[in-house]
């Protein structure tokens, strides 16, 4: 039988604000455990929790950049449950009246445009942390991390891959980027992904009974995690059982996913309204402001850079995947870099040396100017596109002009016509052999005198002029 | 000389003349407080020490002419709201030994005005009961009759008051906690409008319905402390941006042509006919002084102690989830984390305080949460319309304060609901978020204090505090005291 996997995302991102949610606590990364709590994030009796507007920026920002629907009043609820990471024994979020509902987003998969939409955004307090490793036994709680505020973006059911799930994801988390919301980093745990999947026989309207797989905590495991539960519940209903509702945790380690708590082990988590806080309006002139100040998006500005710059989709794409990146190439084209070019050598070059160092494109050496620089000296045959390569390894490397550096190295391609004849002549006194085999049709000899020249004019030599002398004198 | 007899303005007024010093009314209040307190037990916490302390420094501001409203003038406390460095305990063994690193709003603004702390006063564990009987520590006396309940769940607070061991005190109202207790004290107390007060660093009950209002001797008091307890409070969102007017400035106008509704709901069959006898006098003479009785009606005040209970214990539910024997307070032992937690809420939580939470937990519960949580919601809605309603007519609400004077120690622990009944003329006012006071109106033929409730408008003090001062000034059950 043919199955149809139907997927949901929950994801849990990590607001980029200074303070918590509701305190004035900072919200630092990496600090000593519970350095940065006050009362009112402990929960210690009689305080009372206020709003950071900040986090409500934040979120409606991402609501009109994700086209959902800006509540004019929208609520914080209690959400019930006892944990030791928890101190008020409840966790203030949003239920029946979030910030934004009805959204969606668009993804590119195998060149098809999907639309997947957003039921709800809401906002929440992140809970602390237990730390049960090299404590020697005992288990600690750290509540730095309890009141950072999150924002909980919750798909439709809408998603019919692991493959698009993942594209679904790097599309949030290249949206928060762009918005500064959120610095999307999986593995610190900033943006967390739940999923819930079902399958269904292809062609069936009713949905299958789903499992919500949690603690996907890495980018590469978005489409790992899913796929694997995708098969299993395949397999489940294939050899005659039933999917039960149940969560679900993924083990990295192992490459499955296991089962967590059924349905009827589900917590009841007793909503209801926080009475410490009074409903929050937002009116349309809030929401406009808002909506002015948002800086273009990625689909935005991929349609851009196709349109103005002739780009390929795939490289707008990649391109635009990351607002520095584009700024970055921006920057190159308005430094006079010819666009393609420029795109060619952030997306191949650039990239690569970046990856290898896990490094930014905001702090490498290395700055758009000094590209279209580079690439001016290519145009004007100045160097030759090979010689190029090592030029820009050593920019990276130093952040020093191209034209200083080929300068010093004396990498200046030759040009003249005599002195690139001079070697050719040289080469073909110096081969008779290969001349004659080339000259009766072993074509593919070029590449033998090619190199010799090459490697007698250190690389310097005008490829282009090398090869038209050596056809003309070859023939 | 008995200082310890008068109220805030007196005191004041011979503190500004430099008359008395601080050090005496502080010293009489604790002197009062030796000869009273083995009888009456309103205090958990007495705090003589901090209490010379201050009254040296309102001296010395008073000295150097810097005197504020509450210089030198010895408060009361209700041990709900947190103290710095002085131990809060909300009457519950569950927070035995927690001290607070942090103020209330409500004791910061007393602070910058000036005031002395006497202590902080006893409470039914959480503020939840009616009579001091739940506290987790011992039951507070009413001075009026030493066998008798002082009211709850501010019992301390009032009891305080009436026992003059204080020259005011703060409580805590969520259902009637200020009023029922200052009736049966024979005392002033006032629910401020939701909202008008800061809730910050009051140990919440239920957030929804707590408010904190002064308990005093007489209204002009109960106006001077709620000016200075007053106003927004950036710490609390649900505190109203709403602006604070001088609540003294209309004591003393007449009431010629004030509109006063009696709603028939109020007056009940099985309500004591003295108790009835006395509001029904009281109306006479609000009519003599030229106001004019109107009936009113409030049809769903039937259902207020039912919603009110749904409510209250919902969010009570949720409010002292915190308290898992970790962080502060009792801590029993246990076999392992899980247990430890379960040991220390079953040891630390009083019955009435565990009775509450179960039946808050279960109002909230998946599969019936809409049959009683949203219902109670969508009937408080009603209730609150009630007196919307009703003030389209009428500028205040007249009511008995309770059905009853003070009842016998034990004569309702075993009956909850009876208990809960003790409250059933004040917790509409919660619920619908209006200012309520109650005065004192008479006494029973066995000498027990008897109030009437005047209800206003949403942040209308000043009209209730007028009409109140009004009837106050024209008789004198506000001046009579127990006999001690």
């Amino acid at each position: 039988m043919n199955w149809e996997p139907v997927i949901g995302l929950e994801v849990h991102a990590q607001m980029l604000t200074d303070t918590k949610i509701f305190c004035g606590c900072s919200t630092l990364f990496g600090s000593k455990p519970n350095t940065q709590t006050c009362q009112i994030c402990i929960g210690m009796p009689g305080v009372l929790p206020v709003l950071n507007r900040k986090a409500l920026e934040f979120a409606v920002r991402t609501g009109l950049a994700t086209n959902c629907t800006i509540a004019k009043q929208s609520r914080f609820a209690r959400k019930n449950y006892f944990y030791p990471d928890l101190p008020k024994g409840y966790q203030i979020s949003q239920y029946e009246q979030p910030i934004c509902e009805h959204g969606h987003l668009e993804i590119v998969v195998d060149g098809e445009v999907r639309r997947i939409g957003i039921t709800r955004i809401h906002m929440e307090e992140d809970a602390g942390k237990n730390i049960h490793e090299g404590t020697g036994g005992f288990s600690y709680v750290d509540l730095n991390r309890t009141g950072v505020p999150l924002m909980e973006i919750v798909s439709e059911p809408d998603i019919r891959s692991p493959k698009e799930a993942a594209e679904y994801m790097r599309k949030l988390r290249s949206i928060v980027r762009y918005l500064g919301v959120c610095d999307g980093n999986l593995e610190q745990g900033s943006l967390r992904c739940d999923a819930n999947v079902s399958v269904r026989p292809a062609g069936q309207k009713e949905f299958g009974t789903r499992a919500e797989v949690k603690n996907i905590n890495s980018f590469r495991y978005v489409e790992k995690a899913i796929e694997y539960e995708i098969k299993r519940q395949i397999r489940v209903i294939e050899d005659g059982g039933r999917v039960v509702q149940e969560t679900r945790l993924w083990d990295a380690n192992k490459g499955i996913t296991e089962s967590m708590r059924s349905k009827e082990e589900a917590h009841d988590y007793r909503y209801f309204p926080d009475p410490d806080l009074v409903p929050i309006m937002v009116d349309q002139k809030q929401i406009e402001k808002i909506r002015a100040a948002l800086p273009e998006l990625p689909d935005a500005k991929r349609h851009r850079f196709v349109k103005a710059f002739g780009l390929p989709e795939n490289d707008a794409d990649m391109l635009t995947a990351e607002r520095s990146t584009a700024e970055w190439f921006e920057a190159a084209v308005r430094a006079g870099a010819q666009a393609k070019a420029a795109a060619n050598w952030i997306m191949g070059d650039l990239m690569k040396l970046l990856n290898e160092e896990n490094r930014s494109i905001d702090d490498c050496f290395i700055k758009p100017l000094q590209l279209a620089g580079m690439l001016q000296l290519i145009d004007k045959g100045t160097i030759s596109g090979k010689i190029a390569k090592s030029v820009f390894d050593e920019m990276y490397k130093t952040g020093r002009d191209a034209d200083a550096i080929v300068r010093e190295k004396g990498l200046v391609q030759i040009s003249d016509t005599s002195e690139i004849e001079q070697v050719v002549d040289e080469i073909i006194a110096r081969s008779p052999k290969e001349v004659e085999r080339f000259r009766a049709g072993d074509e593919k000899l070029l590449g033998f005198f090619v190199g010799q020249a090459m490697k007698a004019t250190k690389g310097k030599a005008n490829p282009q002029m090398l090869n038209d002398l050596l056809k003309k004198k070859l023939s | 000389m008995d200082f310890y007899r008068l109220g805030i303005s007196e005191i004041s007024a011979r503190l500004e003349k430099r008359e008395i010093s601080s050090r005496e009314v502080t010293a009489s209040v604790f002197s009062r407080i030796g000869s009273v307190e083995d009888r009456i037990r309103s205090f958990v916490t007495l705090t003589g020490d901090q209490a010379m302390d201050m009254a040296e420094k309102a001296d010395r501001e008073i000295a150097s002419g810097k005197r504020n409203t509450l210089s030198g003038i010895p408060v009361a406390v209700k041990d709900n709201m947190c103290t710095k460095g002085i131990p809060t305990t909300c009457s519950s063994k569950m927070l035995q030994g927690f001290i607070p690193p942090y103020e209330s709003t409500v004791t910061s603004k007393l602070l910058e005005q000036g005031y002395v702390l006497t202590g902080k006063t006893n409470l039914d564990e959480f503020a939840m009961g009616s009579s001091t009987e739940n506290s987790g520590f011992f039951t507070t006396r009413n001075p009026w009759d030493t066998g008798r309940i002082p009211g709850g769940s501010s019992g301390g607070s009032a009891a305080a008051v009436a026992a003059d061991e204080c020259i005011a005190a703060l409580g805590s109202d969520t259902g009637g906690s200020i009023r029922q207790p200052a009736a049966l004290c024979g005392v002033v107390g006032m629910k401020p409008t939701y909202g008008r007060i800061s809730r910050y660093g009051l140990v919440a009950f239920a957030s929804s319905l707590d408010q904190i209002g002064p308990i005093t001797k007489n209204v002009r008091d109960c106006a001077v402390l709620l000016n200075v307890i007053s106003g927004r409070d950036p710490l609390d969102s649900t505190s109203a941006p709403v602006a604070v007017p001088d609540f003294t400035a209309r004591i003393g106008k007449d009431i010629k042509g004030l509109k006063i509704g009696i709603p028939k709901e109020y007056f009940i069959a099985g309500m004591d006919p003295e108790v009835e006898k006395a509001v029904r006098d009281a109306i006479l003479q609000y009519a003599s002084l030229g106001a004019i009785p109107v009936d009113v009606s409030l049809p769903h005040s039937g259902y207020a102690v039912a919603t009110y209970y749904v409510l209250a214990t919902s969010e009570a539910s949720s409010n002292l989830a915190r308290y898992d024997g970790v962080k502060y307070g009792f801590r029993a032992e246990g076999k392992d984390l899980i247990d430890m937690y379960m040991q220390s809420r079953a040891q630390g939580f009083g019955a009435e305080v565990k009775r509450r939470i179960m039946l808050g937990t279960y109002t909230l519960s998946s599969g019936y949460y809409d049959a009683y949580y949203r219902k109670a919601q969508q009937v408080r809605t009603l209730i609150k319309g009630d007196f919307e309603n009703a003030f389209k007519t009428v500028d205040v609400i007249l009511t008995p304060t309770t059905p009853t004077a003070a009842f016998r120690m034990g004569e309702k622990t075993a009956d909850p609901l009876q208990m809960y009944l003790a409250d059933i003329f004040t917790i509409s006012v919660n619920l619908a978020g209006v200012p309520g006071i109650s005065i004192p109106c008479g006494f029973t033929s066995g000498n027990l204090p008897i109030g009437l409730q005047l209800i206003g408008k949403h942040f209308d003090e000043e009209t209730l505090l007028q009409a109140a001062y009004a009837y106050e000034e024209s008789t004198d059950w506000h001046r009579r005291k127990p006999n001690l």
